[in-house]
């Protein structure tokens, strides 16, 4: 283990080496305001304005990277995760076209491996990967400028085969650039939200052992082998939305009330998805996520491309549970992708109703 | 064939709805006897009593969804019961008799762990396995009967009917659902669950547990008598923290098969032991017995 270790460090240290070391700026340089924000674990999203009349900011956030042993079935799986700020996807950042994004990478020294992130938003130096790349017991200060309005996937991206390894592993979240303006239906008339869930799935590739059993490891180096052995056959073990199969259902479900209208951003950095709400639709739909193209409306299911976040509104016109899936329903059933939405409010008959409940079925007219 | 899919799936998801069970406390008080018959599976017998039953399945009235029905059943005779769930090392001595299916992998096999992820059909080879290896005869449980043996660990399912807004329903079920104890589904030793009133040993822990009713929809009069019903048999109800509604070749009912509802976190079983007939009893006694 010390060994593999070992290799890890060295290969990292190889790539810090080969990194363009960029001269560090003035924190007060661009004089403008900043803004810190404090990032809260999804589903939830932070607190933020849906258009704002304020000018370009610097808005701080801090991604802490947390190596750590989760469960991530109901029937106690264990899987070594590794994590931006300890969840499964990492937190959603909002921010506004125009605003610099001031992400602050720490890589604590209780980790195993060097970390660093791309943001698909950001341009340049492999979406800041290149500038990012931490061991444990560093940290790093990052900026850039949103300059493209939309939700967007980041990651780790730590080099060669330590790329998708970390991102499968859990490391990836997304970033909502919205409009200054606010969403709009492409019409210029204005798409408002009532609140906002984010859902990040995960492809995991668990090892079995000769019995079929899945295995269980001490550090992610030591399941490092194996797990790249299933990865290359791309057949996942689980599909999660937020780290485990049931994450958002249960006690944990979704809520909303009839008449409200939920944003929902969802990403998948590794593997196609296709999101549907059963019983419900997509009002608004910006499946590749990006707000300067019209919105599709009325959707059934809407296609996540792997490594992108897509966006979607919709307003519950009824009460009930429903459950939100990728609609690969063995991936929903039986490898985990499915929420629940529990929604409070009045029954619409006129949008349905039993005419008769289930009964023999009549004896055939026989003149 | 999708809609047909989810057809059946809602249909398995049926909730059961079951009632408040005031349970009477002349209940308790039970006999128990320990491995008499050699299986060294001990016996509870549970004494004559009353419960009082929310029946199980679905229910009309004039057309329209109705509440089950509560009823006041009367058992004139002792029922004779397992205390603990069949241990996995119990049924794995059937699958060495080549009488029963293998377990899963991954399920821990010893003799105080129940035997779990295993179907309606299994359950049911094990007990004819089981009643010809003894010569006693030994089943599943009805409903009731689990209920009445259950005593204070069967939860009523009960829930009003709003015709106006089904969704308050699905949405009460789910809640109530959702109130599963914590602890995951680990399958744990026998005893971790606690004894009940009548000597049953973990009932309603994390370990489901099959009957032998079948999905069942019913229409009422207007004085809530059941006047027909329609049996699926290929749906049994299973017995835990929440009553459901299993189809019986399911081994493994955690990945949901209910598209919104909760499912169960093990599937498992306890069997009962029918009173022996005098004919039997002579039989065992000049060993020839069946089997």
């Amino acid at each position: 283990m010390l060994t593999r270790r070992a290799a890890l460090l060295s290969a990292a240290a190889a790539a810090l080496m080969l990194a363009v070391s960029a001269p560090a700026k003035a924190a007060d340089d661009l004089k403008l305001p900043r803004q810190k924000v404090e990032l809260v674990a999804p589903p939830f999203v932070h607190a933020h304005e849906q258009a704002t009349k304020q000018g370009p900011k610097i808005i701080e956030f801090t991604l802490t990277v947390e190596e750590k042993k989760v469960v991530i079935d109901e029937k106690g799986t264990t899987f070594q995760a590794m994590t931006f700020n300890g969840s499964m996807p990492g937190p959603l950042m909002v921010v506004h076209e125009g605003d610099y994004v001031e992400v602050t990478l720490v890589n604590p020294a209780s980790n195993s491996m060097p970390h660093n992130v791309d943001f698909h938003s950001a341009t340049g130096a492999l979406g800041g990967a290149e500038l990012t790349l931490v061991n444990p017991g560093e940290q790093v200060t990052l900026r850039w400028k949103a300059t493209r309005t939309g939700t967007f996937v980041y990651h780790c991206a730590p080099g060669g085969p330590m790329i998708p390894w970390h991102v499968v592993s859990g490391m990836a979240g997304a970033v909502m650039v919205l409009p200054r303006e606010g969403l709009t239906d492409g019409k210029g008339k204005p798409v408002k939200y009532d609140r906002a869930y984010y859902i990040g799935e995960f492809d995991l590739y668990v090892p079995r052992d000769e019995k079929g059993n899945f295995k269980a490891y001490d550090s992610p180096g030591e399941s490092y082998n194996d797990t790249v052995e299933v990865m290359k056959k791309l057949t996942p073990t689980h599909v999660v939305f937020n780290g485990k199969a049931g994450a958002l259902t249960g006690k944990s479900a979704l809520t909303s009330k009839v008449g409200e209208t939920v944003l929902i951003v969802h990403s998948q950095a590794n593997r196609d998805s296709r999101p549907h709400l059963i019983g419900g639709h997509g009002d608004h739909v910006w499946e590749t996520g990006k707000f300067s193209n019209a919105p599709e409306t009325g959707l059934e299911t809407w296609f996540i491309r792997g490594g992108s976040a897509g966006a979607a509104t919709y307003k519950f016109l009824q009460p009930g549970i429903y459950a939100y899936v990728t609609h690969n329903l063995i991936e929903a059933v039986e490898l985990g992708a499915t929420a629940h939405f529990k929604v409070e409010g009045k029954w619409n008959d006129d949008l349905m109703t039993q005419v008769k409940a289930p009964s023999e079925i009549p004896p055939a007219k026989t003149n | 064939m999708l809609i047909a899919f989810k057809l059946k799936l809602a249909l398995a998801c049926v909730a059961g709805l079951a009632g408040p069970l005031a349970v009477a406390p002349l209940l308790s008080d039970a006999g128990i006897r320990g491995g008499a018959d050699g299986t060294g599976q001990a016996i509870v017998e549970v004494r004559a009593g009353n419960v009082s039953y929310r029946v199980a399945g679905d229910f009309t009235r004039n057309g329209r969804q109705a509440a089950a029905p509560l009823r006041h059943i009367t058992f004139q005779e002792p029922l004779a019961i397992m205390k603990h769930q069949v241990s996995s090392a119990d049924y794995q001595a059937c699958v060495d008799a080549g009488a029963c299916r293998s377990l899963d992998r991954g399920v821990v096999i010893a003799p105080d762990r129940p035997a779990v992820q295993v179907s309606w059909h299994d359950a049911n080879a094990y007990a004819g396995w089981l009643s010809r290896k003894t010569g006693e005869h030994y089943r599943l449980p009805t409903d009731e009967e689990w209920a009445f043996a259950a005593g204070s660990r069967f939860s009523d399912d009960g829930l009003p009917v709003d015709n106006d807004d089904p969704s308050k329903r699905w949405i009460a079920r789910y809640e109530r659902e959702s109130e599963r104890k914590p602890g995951g589904g680990d399958v744990r030793a026998f005893g971790s669950f606690g004894i009940n009133e009548n000597g049953l040993a973990d009932l309603a822990g994390n370990v489901w547990e099959w009957t032998s009713t079948c999905f069942t929809r019913h229409r009422l009069d207007d004085a809530g008598e059941t006047v027909s019903a329609r049996s699926n048999c290929g749906v049994r109800v299973v017995q835990g923290q929440h009553r459901s509604y299993v189809t019986d070749f399911i081994r493994d009912a955690r990945a949901g098969g209910c598209a919104a509802g909760v499912p169960p976190d093990n599937l498992g079983f306890r069997l009962v032991r029918e009173p022996q007939s005098w004919v039997s009893a002579v039989a065992k006694a000049l060993h020839i017995a069946r089997g």
